[in-house]
């Protein structure tokens, strides 16, 4: 039996070779000086100094978290109410509108973004708002299948109890059904809020590349200019950024549990 | 839970899947567009099918796409359920520690893992193209695999596989013959979920592709920037496809759970 345990090793070997030695790259890459072969390891902060140095980039950096802060913020607004309606219908209806919002999804992103195009050459719409536009459309899915499954795993008899200890419906739906729903909600957000601060493609397809995020500065950095040195230091400032949200996420949701217990 | 819905949650609902399924409808409908147009249909045609089956380069990138994530399919499949088995019965330490390193590809976003990929193969000077590809959509699968195989083992009884071994089977024969029956499940839809993923994957094929070799995203990313409806006609093929696939996966349970429970009224009569 024990024997089984050294099936592990050959993925050990590939994991280390193909998962962690990429992101060390990215690390040794962000700090060493342009144009040098890493292996000659010339240690710089200048990658960094530059980011902070001109106002551009951390403009850029925080038009994408607003903008990901925002599109995670309607998503929950327009999905939560959608998962509830769904939550309350018949099973086999559940299961009907499930495969609807599935659907899509199976679609590939960048021609569903791609769709978007021509219809909103119909509307009068800023940059700004037809990015929104793409960015819901794209991750709305994820937030209201979230939910459903949260909600669709509350036990019935439990709002029965609730109204028996004579709460109304609203006082039911705030005290039973919301904190319950919410491990649903915090990982519908981090399935929103990851993709949406680093898209590059829906800003460039429907903001008709004037509308720049850091997913764009981080792709021109790589496939247009070749500074790949400084690419990566953006690429690292946006991981931490997001490390750490997450990880007050998760501290907001392991709070929240304990309140519940 | 469950109640009669009201008509505002109705015309709630149906804005809703009007927002999902509107820009669908409209690629469908200009595919079949007689001019260049976007946004005015001036008539029925099939040209932009025709052109699509003879524009080789669409062509090309339809079956890197398919050969790419078939290969990473089952090189994944293979792996990530080979690895989970191993993990099962490794100790606690090495099996946080995958976990851990599992999860920086699936919670890292798509660009930081694509541009790690680019980094570490150039600067091993390995050329970039198919085989870098495929290499990378193979590294982000596996981890999806052994997190669709791993419950399965859990609740799988440790004892079983003993029993074999003491009923004289190999260690070989009791993984093939008792443990690998029993997760099957869990390795069917490992397996589709590194199916979809791979097929779908845009940033990760991006960065780690070299000239000539493109995927259907790839392409579609690069042909957007002037107006090109042989995509529409693309894009309507994908949705055509991926809705008879899907209908077929829900509708034959169906049918299937439909007439097993004819035959149970058969036999009951």
């Amino acid at each position: 039996m024990k024997s089984f345990s050294k099936m592990v090793y050959p993925y050990i070997v590939w994991a280390f070779v193909m998962i962690v030695l990429p992101m060390v790259m990215i690390v040794l890459y962000a700090f060493t000086v342009k144009g040098n072969s890493v292996l000659t390891f010339q240690f710089t902060l200048d990658n960094f100094a530059r980011f902070f140095r001109d106002t551009i980039f951390p403009t850029v950096l925080w038009r994408s978290l607003k903008m990901a802060f925002i599109t995670t913020g309607l998503c929950i607004l327009i999905g939560y109410p959608t998962a509830y309606i769904f939550a309350k219908m018949k099973p086999n209806n559940q299961a009907i509108m499930i495969l609807l919002v599935t659907l899509p999804m199976w679609i590939n992103v960048l021609v569903r973004t791609y769709a978007w195009r021509g219809l909103l050459g119909y509307v009068d719409l800023s940059t700004e708002m037809r990015v929104y536009v793409g960015m819901i459309y794209n991750f709305m899915p994820f937030m209201i299948l979230e939910i459903y499954t949260s909600l669709s795993k509350i036990d019935p008899n439990l709002i029965v109890a609730s109204h028996d200890l004579g709460a109304n419906d609203a006082e039911t739906f705030r005290r039973v059904i919301l904190p319950l729903s919410l491990p649903g909600v915090v990982s519908g957000i981090t399935l929103v809020f990851l993709p949406a601060v680093s898209s590059f493609f829906i800003p460039k397809f429907l903001g008709g590349g004037q509308y720049v995020l850091i997913g764009n500065l981080i792709e021109d950095y790589f496939i247009t200019s070749g500074d790949w040195n400084f690419g990566s230091a953006i690429s690292l400032i946006m991981a931490i950024i997001i490390l750490i949200s997450m990880y007050v996420m998760r501290k907001l949701d392991h709070e929240n549990k304990e309140v519940l217990d | 839970m469950e109640h009669k819905t009201k008509l505002y949650e109705r015309i709630y609902v149906a804005v809703i899947l009007a927002f999902f399924y509107l820009p669908i409808l409209y690629v469908v409908l200009f595919s079949f567009n007689e001019s260049k147009s976007l946004s005015r249909f001036t008539g029925f045609s099939l040209q932009w099918y025709e052109k699509m089956f003879a524009d080789r380069m669409i062509m090309s990138a339809i079956g890197y796409t398919v050969l790419c994530a078939v290969i990473a399919t089952i090189v994944s499949t293979i792996v990530g359920t080979i690895t989970a088995i191993g993990l099962s019965k490794s100790n606690r330490i090495l099996r946080e520690t995958i976990t851990q390193v599992n999860n920086l590809p699936m919670l890292n976003p798509d660009i930081v893992t694509a541009i790690g990929f680019m980094l570490f193969f150039t600067s091993l000077k390995i050329k970039t193209g198919f085989v870098t590809m495929v290499l990378a959509h193979i590294a982000f699968c596996i981890p999806y695999v052994i997190l669709s195989v791993m419950p399965k083992l859990r609740t799988l009884d440790p004892n079983l596989a003993e029993a074999a071994m003491d009923l004289g089977c190999t260690p070989m024969q009791a993984l093939w013959k008792v443990i690998i029956p029993q997760i099957r499940p869990g390795i069917v839809s490992g397996a589709l979920v590194a199916f979809t993923m791979s097929f779908d994957d845009f940033v990760i094929s991006l960065f780690t592709t070299g000239p000539g070799v493109s995927n259907i995203s790839i392409y579609v990313y690069g042909a957007v920037k002037r107006v090109n409806p042989t995509i529409n006609a693309l894009s309507a093929i994908i949705v055509y496809v991926i809705t008879i696939v899907l209908i077929l996966m829900n509708v034959v349970p169906m049918i299937r759970e439909r007439k097993g429970k004819k035959n149970e009224k058969a036999v009951t009569l």
